[in-house]
This record gives structure tokens, C-alpha cells and sequence, in this order.
């Protein structure tokens, strides 16, 4: 599995393209990964809600090739790909999708709810927005053990209206804190659209409420990301304060799979796939010279034998037993037997 | 060399910020001022603004970046300045802190302390009297501490630092400067979780913690003067987990049970230690299980009303010799 970790070839050498093709294979990867799990779900084979990035891959793929080991990221729910590029295991990923007692929280919650700290992955909560105080303090923690790293907190435009967004941000910014934080402006809360969440255009426009500079960039433009993040990341990695990165982006599923987004025209679904990040970067390599059907081929191979070793993992794992819901809730077990708790 | 509730909590504070480098505290106006109520006095000449910060007025924030910290390995002690505004970080404490190594599958620590100065008596009314223990002791994941002498407060508050889950401190202002007593030197903790029998006795228990504890104790002294009653006092110090073997014994050994707080009655931790008695010593019962608290209604702020709706000493005395003549 590649890892995430190591400073950024910047020239136009062999190491770039190497570089860029990693790129390109984690968002193949993310991608084929996710369309697997909406095909999962759709066969009763995953329980509870799915929430799909495709669409959004440029962002976090852009967001997280820069970062070191080290480094702190709470991504959302739709950023299972992060979990892919800081090198998780596919099948401990498939496996907590399934409720495997495999999965990264051993069954004890669905989705991206859990984390794997030795990667540098917090996990959230549902209540969105929540993780961005959470990410301050793991900035603050490095400010004060005067360590080189930066945090990550991804969230979505319709976060940015919750109260814990505005405490974050406004303290990271007094603080000068290394945080980086990530809008992943799709465009829809839920069925929310844009003009019902905001009276402005720019999330990013709220940085400077905060004392901090914030970019806008085409999150569909995996390079525009890259280059934005390479630049902005080394900078609050260096004690520049923290930095607000906004993303424009769309999803092309609905909020879950349960969600048909009817509220979304037709025109717009299509207009906005007609700017797919993948198919982007497709153009960029072959233009660069790659032999991008070769590539995409060897790639689209490799992908779909980890995602079906990861199934068969997630399938072949065991559920976790009864009794396993009363564990992991404190570092030394703590209350009343389990006997007296059942009746 | 004698020494009261607040300074004893000061003094821990002190101690476990020199003993281990990774503990510091953060809440409003801690730094400077020292606290609303001078309890982090001295801590930032002592260890500096790295170590003793001052924040905005936002406790979400206060609580999710003590979470953040706690899990890459610093132990935050945060201050909520008044107990009544634990309420504006309660998503942090109950969805993010407490669920936290339950979702990571065991692979994540917390080790985070939330200081609340909670309870009543002092004229704070609506918003500065509340004890809001009971929202939390249903939380699992959580620690819920309610110190009642000067020797736990510094004691509970080392064993909470020093403890690897998020643990919820609730110290009585009240307390802060009213009591005192001498503490050993050198270094020591409570253990959380354990209970402690106050006053040992035969014919009744009362089970209770934090600022009645004391009213407690005055009444099982009044009723032995003047009814002759032997009365046990057992001080539950930790909400969460409770010390059921300690309730148990207490409640077999002398039949009779009253349960006494100051936080309100219904949804009150008395509930869960009636339950338990209930369930588990029913057959050594020599009267129904009774319970004096807050009433069902909001600290109001009036002295008459105050006066009416907590428990005190008399009320104490008077509930003490009901039960004992059922």
C-alpha cells in the first residue's frame, strides 16, 4: 500500500511523474472503492448509511499528498479516501462498513465514525463541525511540543453555519495555530441548497473574520488543490497561523444512498460530471505524454483485485459477539457486571 | 498545616502540572485573573501561558481542543467557569469525549478532566447554582466526581488527571472556602469509584455526596443527641461508576435507606441508587427507600425560595426521624 508520507517531488522529473501517477492511483482507487460500497449497499450487504465522495476526489487526494507523518486530519463522512491514502487497510476499511468486528471500531459504529490514530485519523461524530475544536486542539498540542506538524479538518459548506466551525476558528486564529481547514463546498446540505445556508458566495470569505487568509480553488481540479495545499500546508507547517481552504466541488450521489436528490436538475448532475476530477487528470497525464489508456488499465487491474481481497475479508470476517457492545468504553473496565445489566 | 477545598484543588493542580509536563489547563479568565474563584491562582506564573491558557468565551471549543490534545497524549484540566455552562460544551463531553475509544476501537484515550464549580447556596440564582452531575452519570465512557472534603478534592482531582478516560469534575463552590482541614504532605489520590463511609452506624444510612454531605453528617449528629438514632453517612464521592458494593452494604446493614442531594429529584443519581437497593437488598429493607433533594424546579434565586426548595440540615433531620419511626 503507498503511503502518504515524505516531502513532494517539485520538479518535472521521474519522481513527478512517479508523483502523479500515485495521484491518479489513489483517486481510481477511492473511486472503484466507493462505487463498490454503493453497490454493496444497494445489496443489503452493508448496513446503515453510505455517503459518497465520488466527485470529491481531487480534494482529499490534493489535501493529503503534502501532509508528513505526524499530522492530524478529522475528515467527514464522505472522506473515506483519506483513510485509503494514509495507508489503512482495505479490508479493516470494508470490514467496518460491514460491521465486521474486523473494521477499525470492532462493530461499535457505522462508517467513518471511527479513526485510526497511528495514521493520524480522528474520527467524527455526526454532529458536523464538531472535529474542528477537536483538530484546534490537536494544533495546540504541537504549538506547545513545538512540533512540525499541521492539522486538517475537513468540513462541508453546510457546517460552516454551526457555532463549533465559528469557536474553532476564531481560536486558531488568535493562537496562530497549524491548522488547515477544508471546506468541501458541494453545494448541498443535505437538500439544502447554497442560497438557503449562506448570504455569501465564499465560505472563504469567512477567514478573514478570523484573522486568516482563505483560498477558493476548484476542488474538481485535483492540480488546482495540490498546488493550493502544497503551498498553504508548508506555510502553516512553518508557523504562518492557521489557513481556510474552500473547494468547489459536487457530489453525484444524494447525501446517502437513500437519497435520490431529487432536489438537484438533471442539467446540473450532468453538467457538473461533464468536470470530473478523474477524467480531468486523465487529460492532464496524456498530454503530458503517459499512455493513459495503459495506465488506466494496469490500474483499473490492480484496483479491483485490493477491493475484492477486501470484500472477501469484510465477508469472511466474523460479526462481533453480544457482549463485545460492553467493551472499549473505558481504559480499565469500570460498572455492574454484565449478568446484572441484562436482567 | 490546615487547608481549604479550593486550595487543596489549587494544590493539586500545582502538583500534577510539575510532576508531569503534558498537563495543563485551559478555560475563561484561568490564566490572569486566576479563575473566577482563584482555584488556578498562580498556575501561569508557575508554568507560563504555553501551559495555563486563557480562551475566548466558548466552551465547545474549550472541550473539543482539550479532546484533541488529550488524544495525542497532553492531559488537559479545563474549567468551565460555572458548572450551569457545561451545557454549551455538552456535545463535546457526551457525543465526542465519551464515545471516543468506543469508535476507535479501543485504540484511543481521552485523558481529559472538565473542572465545573456547581452547586448552590451562594446566591447565584438560575445560572450560577446548578448541579448538572445527572446529565452525565447516564453516559458511559464518562467519569462523574463530586468531592466533598478538602483531602478528595485534591486527592479525586490527581486520580483524575492521572486517569486515561474523560473524567467530569464537579467541585461545590460553596465548599470552596468553608471547609478546611489538615492534609498529609507529599503525594497522594482517591480513587474513583470507591466510595467512603463517613460515619459508621446501626439504625439508618444516608447515602449522599458533594455540598449535603456535610448537612449529612451535622444531622446524623443532632438526631444522636437528641433522638439517640445511630446514623450512617456514606459519601458516594464518584456518580459514575457508582460503588454499588458499598451502597449494598450500608443499605443491608442498617435496613433503612434515605438518599440525599442537592441536585434536582427526578433524574437525580438517588434514582439509580434506589434502583440498585431495590433490585438488589430488597429483603434486607426495614422501610421504603426515601430520597431528599432539590425540588423538581429551577434554582430560584430569592433566599425564601432557595430556602424552600433544598435540602438542608434541618430538612435532613426531620426526613432522618420520619424514616427512622416508619
Amino acid at each position: 500500500m503507498p503511503e502518504a508520507h515524505g516531502p513532494l517531488p517539485s520538479t518535472d522529473g521521474a519522481a513527478r511523474i512517479e508523483f502523479e501517477l500515485q495521484l491518479y492511483y489513489w483517486m481510481k482507487l477511492i473511486r472503484a472503492f466507493e462505487e463498490r460500497v454503493s453497490r454493496l449497499h444497494r445489496q443489503n450487504k452493508i448496513l446503515g448509511g453510505v455517503y459518497s465522495g465520488a466527485g470529491q476526489e481531487a480534494i482529499i487526494t490534493g489535501v493529503c499528498a503534502p501532509l508528513q507523518e505526524g499530522d492530524f486530519i478529522s475528515p467527514l463522512h464522505r472522506d473515506l479516501g483519506v483513510f485509503l491514502i494514509r495507508g489503512v487497510e482495505p479490508g479493516a476499511l470494508m470490514a467496518q462498513l460491514m460491521a465486521k468486528e474486523t473494521g477499525l471500531s470492532r462493530g461499535k459504529d457505522s462508517g467513518l465514525h471511527a479513526g485510526d490514530l497511528e495514521r493520524g485519523i480522528f474520527g467524527s461524530t455526526s454532529m458536523l463541525g464538531s472535529s474542528l475544536p477537536v483538530a484546534v486542539g490537536a494544533a495546540l498540542k504541537f504549538r506547545v511540543k513545538q512540533q512540525r506538524n499541521v492539522a486538517v479538518a475537513f468540513f462541508g459548506e453546510g457546517t460552516s453555519s454551526r457555532g463549533d466551525v465559528h469557536e474553532a476558528m476564531n481560536f486558531a486564529g488568535v493562537h496562530k495555530l497549524p491548522v488547515v481547514f477544508v471546506c468541501e463546498n458541494n453545494r448541498y446540505a443535505y437538500s439544502t441548497p447554497i442560497e438557503k445556508q449562506m448570504a455569501i458566495e465564499d465560505v472563504a470569505d469567512r477567514a478573514q473574520a478570523y484573522g486568516f487568509r482563505g483560498h477558493t480553488c476548484s476542488g474538481n481540479d485535483l492540480l488546482e488543490v495540490l498546488d493550493l495545499s502544497e503551498r498553504v500546508i508548508e506555510k502553516v507547517r512553518s508557523g504562518g497561523g492557521p489557513v481556510l481552504i474552500e473547494c468547489k466541488t459536487y457530489r453525484y450521489h444524494g447525501h446517502s444512498e437513500h437519497d435520490p436528490a431529487l432536489y438537484r436538475t438533471k442539467d446540473e448532475v450532468l453538467e457538473w460530471e461533464s468536470r470530473d476530477p478523474i477524467q480531468r487528470f486523465e487529460f492532464y497525464l496524456e498530454k503530458k505524454g503517459q499512455d493513459i489508456r495503459h495506465v488506466r488499465e494496469q490500474f483499473d487491474e490492480r484496483v479491483h483485485a485490493i477491493i475484492q481481497g477486501a470484500v472477501d475479508f469484510a465477508e469472511q470476517s466474523r460479526w462481533p459477539e453480544g457482549p463485545e457492545a460492553l467493551e472499549d468504553l473505558y481504559a480499565t473496565p469500570v460498572g455492574p457486571p454484565v449478568a446484572s445489566q441484562l436482567g | 498545616m490546615e487547608v481549604t477545598y479550593l486550595k487543596a484543588i489549587n494544590q493539586a493542580l500545582h502538583e500534577e502540572m510539575r510532576r508531569d509536563e503534558n498537563v495543563y489547563v485551559m478555560g475563561e479568565d484561568v490564566a490572569e485573573l486566576g479563575g473566577a474563584f482563584k482555584v488556578t491562582e498562580g498556575l501561569l506564573q508557575a508554568f507560563g501561558e504555553q501551559r495555563v491558557i486563557d480562551t475566548p468565551i466558548a466552551e465547545t471549543l474549550i472541550v473539543g481542543a482539550a479532546i484533541g490534545s488529550a488524544v495525542l497524549g497532553m492531559r488537559p484540566v479545563v474549567e468551565m467557569q460555572f458548572a450551569d455552562f457545561i451545557s454549551c460544551g455538552f456535545d463535546q463531553i457526551a457525543n465526542m469525549a465519551a464515545t471516543l475509544r468506543y469508535r476507535h476501537g479501543g485504540h484511543a484515550s481521552c485523558p481529559m478532566v472538565v473542572r465545573s464549580p456547581s452547586g448552590s447556596g451562594v446566591h447565584g440564582g438560575i445560572f450560577h447554582s446548578q448541579n448538572p452531575e445527572a446529565w452525565f452519570t447516564r453516559v458511559p465512557g464518562l467519569k462523574v466526581v463530586c468531592p466533598a472534603t478538602a483531602y478528595d478534592a485534591k486527592g479525586i482531582l490527581k486520580a483524575a488527571i492521572r486517569d486515561d478516560d474523560p473524567v467530569l469534575y464537579f467541585e461545590h463552590k460553596r465548599l470552596y472556602r468553608s471547609i478546611k482541614e489538615d492534609l498529609p504532605e507529599g503525594d497522594f489520590t482517591v480513587p474513583i469509584g470507591i466510595a467512603e463511609l463517613r460515619r459508621p452506624g446501626n439504625d439508618l444510612s444516608i447515602i449522599t455526596y458533594g455540598g449535603t454531605m456535610h448537612q449529612s453528617l451535622d444531622a446524623a449528629r443532632i438526631v444522636e443527641k437528641e433522638d439517640g438514632l445511630s446514623v450512617e453517612v456514606l459519601d458516594l464521592r464518584t456518580l459514575l461508576p457508582l460503588d454499588r458494593g458499598a451502597i449494598l452494604a450500608t443499605a443491608q446493614k442498617t435496613g433503612k435507606v434515605l438518599i440525599v442531594h442537592e441536585d434536582r429529584l427526578t433524574g437525580g443519581i438517588g434514582g439509580e441508587v434506589a434502583a440498585i437497593i431495590a433490585e438488589h437488598a430488597f429483603e434486607h429493607l426495614d422501610g421504603p427507600v426515601r430520597r431528599l433533594a432539590m425540588a423538581d424546579t429551577h434554582n430560584a434565586f430569592s433566599p425564601p425560595l432557595e430556602e424552600f426548595i433544598l435540602p438542608n440540615t434541618n430538612k435532613i433531620v426531620a426526613a432522618v426521624r420520619a424514616l427512622a419511626a416508619y
